[in-house]
Order: structure tokens, then sequence, then C-alpha cells
């Protein structure tokens, strides 16, 4: 016992040491190289950033080459990109648009009523859903609330069908998570003017391209959740299903997922949130709906229809917001 | 390793089995020097790998009760681990019915873990998403059999632990007790080879824990499921165990029957670990029973039993029929001034054990009875009997063991204790038991 506290110390003491000498040339290489800059700098008398040096440009044409690969790809995957076209338009968004318009507002109304007492269990969130729902209505935007939710449904559902098997197997490889992650901080923080271009470029005018740049900008939360969920299933869980022979799908498909699905409810939370979050920006490119509202308001300094319009985006997140919280908090629940 | 003889019935036999933890070419060093018969110690202070199992060798017979016991870091829950591939062995065999589990590829393994092994975990693993019922069928889900066969042998299952009517709960809303149920369950409805029991019980409080112990021990009388049970619990695997394989910086270093443990020690480790083990505990009923025991044939006429009775100035005796086996107990006062009939028509029922139970198991049975308590094997077979003076005398042994020895002479100063004279105070004792 005694001799314990002694030792520590004189390991302390020689780490102490030890980092001393490590922190000297740190200190120096900083101190010569601002030195050396600095001398540079006094002899060449250029402070700005040399388009050449040494007779070799330093200009990276990045722009030129996006442009002709751009351009490229354009005319030789037309008709890949036609089919994607035509396949989302009339398989997804026509239909799921004609159905919504086509539901009378007493049912959709009741339908929300029902959803939101299910999910929240609270009489008071249910009342004020369905209020907000009245509130779109009255405010004479039911029909192009009902575009805008086409959209978002379209956007959802194909970011589901793109995030998962992705979130899942990022949750699988450790290399593909590391390939993925910056693709995905740069889909998030890229600003979404840059790839409606490209979008519109490759998918024409309308609501294609919308949804397309609808689903760069919000599909990163729910691979990141899907990824995060299936990592964070209990390894006592798994090891017990592998001890009783399941294979790596069964374990997939009957603990990872249903263990996991807290965490991609609250990704598909995410990913809808962020999708109306879109709609103005596709409404440049002819999304239609509540954001064109809110474009028209701005190009006529119309205040008024502007605040009705976001409010109407407001409204629509808050009801779809409450109620796949509701639902994904009742389950973690039942998990527990 | 000890020497003995090979069994035929090995269902399991592992051979110079090793786990290894670090880097791969500390690994092999690892494995060359335990090859040489260095320690745990001596391997990492050589080559900085941790050993998890050093050079492991036995064999689990079939319907066996095998115990792996050793306190924490000794490598027990690893070498469980290792059977079921859990843990990747490092080097070494584990054969089940000939075939090697540890070099099966996935495809074997996964129809090993199917067919052959269930595994009971410490901290159950159950999924919380699924309900009772669910969890117990998932094995044989895993496996593809038919729904109907399936919700047989699973509600066959959760019958049998004691869960009927738990079915639709979901694990989380159960207690530590009830869910281990559902483990232990689902364990049974796998109908496995042999059973992997990896410390059930520790988790559970001391009185649940006890419930289990013996509600798990009752299982077993009922069907011989081969176990190999992990645990850190002294009392637990001699209460528990037919053997128990004592394990310290990965090895194996004794396997002996619980009494062969107290009695006859390898080594000072295992004598401190063993020392004030009660016999109560690990004491069977087969141990202790006296094989000479006076019987009636259950043919027997009254006048037949009263004059066996005179005869042997005994009071009570075993009846049983041709074939040994036991049918009832007769009294002399039973039979006394009566004349007609047979003995058949007297019986009272017999106080019965079988020949594994532990002593303490037998204690409240003789305080309830008038007779010794009646020993019997398969097919009700009469074998022997334990007498409440043996039980007592054991019993008395562990007092004095456990420093009562003052307490001791001041009970034999008083001419209570069993001294000089034992065979007349037995007589006393036994006055109106069998035997003399």
């Amino acid at each position: 016992m005694v001799s314990e506290p002694l030792r520590d110390t004189s390991e302390s003491g020689s780490i102490e040491l030890v980092e001393r000498i490590r922190s000297i040339p740190w200190l120096v290489w900083v101190v010569a190289g601002f030195g050396l800059v600095w001398v540079s700098t006094r002899l060449s008398g250029e402070i700005q950033f040399p388009s050449e040096v040494l007779g070799i440009s330093t200009t990276i044409p990045l722009a030129d080459w996006t442009n002709s690969a751009i351009s490229w790809m354009t005319t030789e995957f037309d008709a890949i990109f036609d089919a994607i076209t035509r396949f989302i338009l009339r398989r997804i968004l026509v239909p799921t648009e004609k159905f919504l318009i086509g539901i009378p507002w007493q049912v959709f109304l009741a339908v929300v009523g029902v959803l939101g007492w299910f999910s929240t269990r609270s009489k008071l969130t249910t009342l004020t859903l369905v209020l907000l729902m009245a509130m779109i209505g009255s405010f004479g935007y039911w029909e192009l609330a009902m575009i805008t939710l086409a959209i978002i449904i379209a956007a959802v559902f194909l970011s589901l069908l793109i995030g998962l098997p992705l979130g899942i197997l990022a949750a699988q490889s450790q290399r593909f998570d590391a390939v993925l992650r910056p693709i995905l901080d740069g889909m998030q923080t890229m600003p979404a003017f840059v790839y409606l271009l490209p979008a519109m470029f490759f998918f024409g005018l309308g609501k294609v391209p919308a949804v397309i740049a609808t689903i760069v900008y919000a599909v990163p939360p729910l691979i990141r959740l899907t990824t995060l969920g299936i990592k964070g299933v209990s390894p006592a869980a798994i090891e017990a299903a592998e001890s009783y022979g399941a294979t790596r799908w069964q374990i997939l498909r009957d603990v990872e997922m249903p263990l996991a699905l807290p965490a991609i409810m609250a990704g598909i939370n995410q990913t809808t949130m962020m999708a109306l979050a879109m709609v103005v920006i596709a409404a440049l490119v002819g999304a239609g709906g509540l954001g064109l509202e809110v474009l028209l308001a701005l190009n006529r300094l119309d205040t008024g229809r502007g605040a009705t319009a976001g409010l109407s985006i407001v409204a629509l997140a808050i009801i779809i917001d409450r109620i796949t919280q509701g639902f994904a908090r009742r389950y973690e629940e039942s998990i527990k | 390793m000890e020497a003995r003889g090979e069994r035929e019935d090995a269902i399991l036999s592992v051979r110079n089995l090793n786990k290894v933890y670090g880097e791969p070419e500390h690994v092999a060093q690892a494995i060359r020097l335990i090859e040489q018969g260095a320690s745990k110690e001596e391997v990492r202070a050589t080559t900085g790998a941790v050993v998890g199992v050093r050079d492991v060798s036995f064999d689990v017979y079939r319907g066996e009760f095998f115990v792996i016991m050793g306190l924490s870091g000794s490598g027990k829950s690893t070498l469980a681990r290792c059977l079921i591939r859990l843990v990747e062995p490092t080097t070494g065999a584990i054969l089940i019915d000939g075939e090697d589990i540890a070099r099966a590829d996935q495809k074997s393994l996964r129809e090993v873990r199917r067919t052959k092994l269930a595994m009971v975990f410490q901290h159950y693993g159950l999924l919380p998403h699924k309900t009772v019922y669910e969890n117990v069928e998932y094995g044989l889900r895993t496996r593809g059999v038919k729904e109907e066969e399936r919700r047989e042998a699973a509600l066959a299952a959760i019958e049998r632990v004691g869960l009927a009517g738990w079915e639709e709960s979901r694990p989380g809303s159960l207690s530590g007790g009830m869910q281990q149920r559902v483990g232990l369950a689902r364990a049974l409805a796998h109908n496995p080879s042999i059973l992997l029991m990896d410390e059930p019980f520790s988790g559970l409080d001391p009185l649940i824990r006890r419930d289990m112990q013996d509600e798990f021990a009752a299982l077993r009388a009922e069907e011989a499921i081969t176990t190999i049970f992990v645990t850190h619990d002294l009392d637990e695997a001699l209460k528990l165990g037919d053997r128990i394989a004592i394990m310290r910086d990965g090895e194996i270093i004794q396997i002996a029957t619980p009494a062969e443990l107290v009695t006859n020690p390898a080594d000072d480790y295992v004598a401190r670990f063993v020392e004030g083990a009660s016999p109560a505990r690990y004491m069977t009923a087969a141990q202790l029973m006296e094989h000479e025991i006076p019987t009636i044939p259950l043919g027997a006429s009254i006048t037949e039993a009263t004059e066996y009775f005179n005869d042997r100035n005994v009071s009570a005796a075993f009846v049983v029929n041709d074939q040994n086996q036991l049918a009832g107990v007769l009294t002399w006062w039973a039979v006394a001034k009566r004349s007609g009939g047979t003995v058949a028509d007297h019986l009272a029922p017999a106080a019965t054990t079988s020949p594994t139970t532990r002593l303490e198991d037998i204690v409240p049975l003789a305080v309830e009875s008038d007779h010794p308590v009646a020993v019997v094997g398969e097919d009700n077979q009469l074998i022997g009997a334990v007498r409440r003076l043996d039980l007592l005398q054991t019993l008395a042994q562990e007092l004095e063991d456990d420093g009562l020895n003052g307490r001791g002479e001041e009970l034999s100063s008083n001419g209570y204790a069993p001294t000089a004279d034992q065979s007349e105070l037995e007589a006393q004792i036994n006055r109106t038991a069998i035997g003399d």
C-alpha cells in the first residue's frame, strides 16, 4: 500500500518530463514557420493568392469540369433520367396527389383526429391538430396543402427506399460508414440552390426535380439515425438470437430492425420536417403548392399572403410531427 | 488434468481448449508458451496477451449436471461461451456427438446451435419487443419449425417454468426471476441435447434465487437434461452439481463430485474455497442411506406382518412388490389386533426421496415422518433409506466443524451428544422406526 503512491508520483513525474520535451520542438516549429512566412512575404512583396507559381497555374477548373460533366450526363443518360422522371411522376406523385385531393375534407379532418388520438392519447393535442388542419382550409389553401403533402410523401417514401438500406449497410461496415459520412455532411451543408440546377437539367422542370432536391437535403438524418439505431441495439439481444442459430438476416429482421425502430422513426420524423423546410426552394423549380404561394407573396411584397401560406406550412409540419412522434414514443415505451 | 477412465456416454468432450486475447502475433506466441506449460500470468508478462481459457479438457456425460465454478475473472464464462462459439476459441477441440464445434463453418455451427445447444444468459437476453410467448418460440422459429409444433412446444415450456397466463406479457413488465423463467422456457422449448447456463440465477435476489434453484432441480428430476452450469456461488454448485469443475486463471484445477471436492480438495486453493461448506448442501441421500433395510412383500398377510414385527422387534417396515418397487410403509399399530386381509389394505404412504437429493432437502421430510425416508430410484425401485439419526449426526458434525466445539463438549458432558454408547442411544431414538 505504501509503495503504490510512491511509484505513482515517479511515473507521473517522468510523463511530465516527456511532455515538456515534446512541447519544446512543437513551439519551435510554430515560431519558425511563422518566421519563414514573414520572410517570404517581405521578399516577394505579394500578399494575394498567386494565379501561378513557378510558371504552373494554380487554378483548379472544377467549374468547367462540372459543367461539361453535367452536360455529358444530360445527353448520355437522358433515357435513364427520363425513365426515373416518368416513374416518380406517374407512379408516385400523380396518384398520391389525386388521392389526397380526392378525399373529402370532412374525412381528412376525421383521419387527422383519429391518428392524433391514437398517437398522442391527448384530447387537447388531437383537437389542436384538427383545428390546425381546418385553419389551412379556412385560408383557402386546402388543395395547395394537398399538393405540398403529396410532394412530401413522395420524398419521404423515396428517402426511406434509399436511406434504410444505406443506413443498415453503414451499421454493418465501418469502412462504408467512413465513406458515407462526409458525403452526408456535404449533402446537408451544400446550399440547396447548388444541386437544384443539375436536378433541373436531369429531370426537367416541375415536381420531380423538386422531389429529388428534397431527398438530397432530407435523407441524411434518416441514414444517420438508422445506423445509430442499429449500432445501439443491445449486444445481449443479438447474442441471444445468435446463440439460437439465427442467421445474419434473421438477426437484422427480428432483433436489430425492431429495436432500432424508435431511432428510425425519429429519422423519418426529421426527414419529414426537413422536407417541409424545402417546399419554398422546391417551388423555384416548379413544385407548386404552398411553397409557390410564399414565392408569389415574396414577388408581390404581400406580407399577409406570405404569412398565411407560411403558417399553413408550419401547421402541416406540426400535424405530421406530433403524429409521427406520438407513434414513435408509444412504440418505444412498449419495448422498454 | 486428472486421470480417469474413458466413459462411453460423453455427450460433450473438450480437448486442450485455449482462448487468448491480443494481437495475432502475440496470440500465436502465447499459444506456444501455453503448450510449454506457461501460466496465465507468465504469458501476460512475456507477450502481453490475455489468457481467457488455458488448456482446458473435460467430458460431460449424458444427463449430467456439470458445474463450471470459479471467481470472477477465472474464465468460467469465457469457457461456456466458447462452447457455443459466442466467443471464438483460439485453439483446441469441442466435440459434440463427435463433431468438432470449434472448427465448424458458419452453416454447421448454426445447425448445432439450432439443434444441440441452448443457452440461458445471466442477463436473460430476451427480445424486449416480443411477448413472452414469442420469446419462448424464437429458437424454434429460427430453424423453421411449423407454427403448430412451435405453439405446442412453447406453451409446454411456459407451463413447465410456471409462467402460464403470462404468454402475452412483454419481458419489460416482468420481475427478474420471471424474466429468467422466460429465458429458461426458451431454452427448454428448443429441446437441446445440452443446456448451457451462464450464471442464470446470479442476478436474482437470494430468496428468488433459491426458489429458482429448487424448481430447476425439480425440473431436472423429471427429465435429466444434460446441463452445463456456470456459477461463482459455491453453495449453488454443491447443491445442484453432479460434478464440479473449479476454475482459476483460465484453468480447470479440479473436477470432482461435490463430496469429493470437500473431502479431497486438489490443492490449497480448492481447500480454501470449499472450507466451511455445509454437508447438508452437498451430501446426497445416496451417500447417507442404509442399503440393508427391512421390507415386507406386498402380498404378505397381516399375520405374517405381525410375526415379522415381533421377530425383529421393529414397529414399521417398507412394503415392496415382487419387482422391489415401493408400495408404502406398514406400521405395527396399523396391523395390531387385526387378522384378516393382506398388508396392502393397511399401507400408509412413505416419505420418499431420490438418490441425488441433498440432505438439507431431506430434513423436512424426516421431521414430518415417523419412519426413515425411503430412497427410490427409477421406476420407484426401493434402493435404501435415510435414518433420522444418521441425518442428525451428519448435521451435528457440521455444527462442531463450525467452531461450536465448546458447546459440543458441554453437551457430551451432559450426556446428550452421541458419544460412547452410540448404539444404545440410536436404539432409543429409533425405537419406533425401522431398523434396530
